[in-house]
């Protein structure tokens, strides 16, 4: 936030929707992304516990810049964090961003987790 | 006394990320006791109206979920007689000291099909806390939050249900009040070892060892919508309710913990006698047994567990 001023607002898109939400730097993408779509239409991106932990609402950032807070191993790998994956529950937005939706079903997370497993 | 060997669910220890916001959750919120935290980093949580020293065990860890789920005996020579069976079904029982955890006697666990731990126990000291029990009141202190009674049951997700539904009931002395069957074969099993309508619910799942949801029971209706209240104020991630089930009948609001893991709130639910038929869903109604208002599954349903 610049010399206490608004906190800056960006652009946020997810690549393969019509959805835009505009997302203050200090708000999480995956809240804005919900106060954007008009219940019950359905979010572009899978909603969970919002709070980093299971999972639903992965996603890989196209675009853009962000920081992110702590988020759960299962579901975001360091080396995968590294490559722009993240969940929208945990990203803050620096910049205009554009997402898309990269949730693993439980039986994907499983067999892509035991393949790394077995590169290691 | 007629009920015999288990009792009931005990203990339930859940991985946490973030212990302080945990805590947070679990006791300002819900309205558990904080009991004590321990040199390795465990807190010890138990509900206003349980008479034991603790049921919800915190770990911090990098992922969320359920390390294991304990029942406890009606003594140490039952949990000795349980150790044998569940030998002679094929299983490896090990063994936890008493004092593992704090007031709490030694316990056995095992590895079911599903991949869960499970956890027996004959022995935990009473709270110092307990309700009255002589001409008691209905609580001692002021309950707090969403007023959980107490830990109730447990619904978790993993393969081989059918061989768990085997172990549970042949081996543990559960049964089975409710089920679901899809054309190829159980997909859900709801079970018990008293007569609560379940102490414990498996779904079937390709991932092992996945916590669906911890519950907690509420006095009634009222405190569900108090819960629902205290969910929107505290901005806490809710992922269905309050509704009720057709499954168990009880009333229901899935949320989730600031680690991800689901919890509930429930209260309600019908009495299960052992003599009673189990009542069975088939494939078409299994979204009004599982949220009997929208009578259909939502999408986190099956897919978010942790």
């Amino acid at each position: 936030m610049a010399d206490g001023n608004e906190p800056r607002v960006f652009r946020i898109r997810v690549r393969g929707s019509d959805v835009v939400a505009s997302c203050a730097e200090t708000e999480k993408a995956l809240i804005a992304l919900e106060q954007a779509v008009a219940f019950p239409r359905p979010l572009p991106v899978n909603v969970g516990c919002r709070k980093g932990g299971c999972g639903a609402c992965r996603v890989k950032v196209l675009s853009g810049d962000y920081t992110t807070i702590k988020m759960s191993r299962a579901h975001v790998t360091e080396q995968e964090e590294a490559e722009g994956y993240a969940l929208a529950c945990r990203i803050m937005p620096l910049s205009d961003m554009e997402i898309e939706p990269a949730f693993l079903s439980p039986r994907e997370r499983m067999e892509m987790r035991q393949a790394q497993k077995f590169a290691d | 006394m007629s009920q015999e060997g288990l009792l009931r669910p005990g203990i339930a220890q859940l991985r946490v990320l973030d212990m302080d916001e945990a805590v947070k959750h679990y006791v300002e919120y819900l309205g558990l006791e904080f009991v004590s935290k321990e040199d390795d980093g465990r807190v010890y949580l138990r509900a206003y109206d349980e008479f034991h020293r603790h049921s919800v065990v915190l770990r911090e860890a990098d992922q969320a979920g359920l390390d294991f789920f304990a029942f406890k005996a009606d003594g140490q020579e039952a949990v000795d007689g349980f150790r044998k069976r569940i030998e002679d079904f094929g299983y490896t029982v090990d063994d936890v000291p008493a004092g593992e955890m704090p007031g709490t006697g030694a316990r056995i666990g095992f590895t079911v099909a599903s991949g869960h731990r499970i956890e027996l126990y004959a022995d935990m000291d009473l709270s110092e806390d307990a309700p009255e029990t002589n001409s008691p009141m209905i609580w001692k202190t002021m309950p707090r939050g969403m007023r959980a009674q107490r830990m109730d049951h447990c619904l978790l997700y993993g393969p081989n249900i059918e061989e768990v539904e085997k172990f549970f009931t042949e081996v543990l002395d559960f049964h089975v009040p409710e089920r679901v069957d899809m054309p190829d074969g159980a997909f859900a099993i709801w079970m018990t070892v008293s007569n609560k309508a379940h102490d414990i619910a498996f779904v079937k799942h390709d991932e092992p060892g996945k916590l669906h949801h911890l519950a907690f029971f509420l006095q009634d209706w009222n405190d569900i919508g108090h819960a629902a209240d205290i969910m929107t104020h505290y901005d806490i991630s809710r992922d269905l309710g309050p509704t009720r089930h057709g499954i168990t009948r009880g009333q229901t609001i899935y949320f989730f913990d600031p680690s991800g893991n689901r919890n509930e709130v429930f209260s309600g639910g019908y009495t299960a006698y052992k003599d009673h038929p189990t009542r069975v869903w088939d494939h078409n109604s299994v979204g009004r047994g599982i949220f009997y208002y929208e009578r259909q599954l939502n999408d986190a349903f099956l897919s978010v567990v942790t």
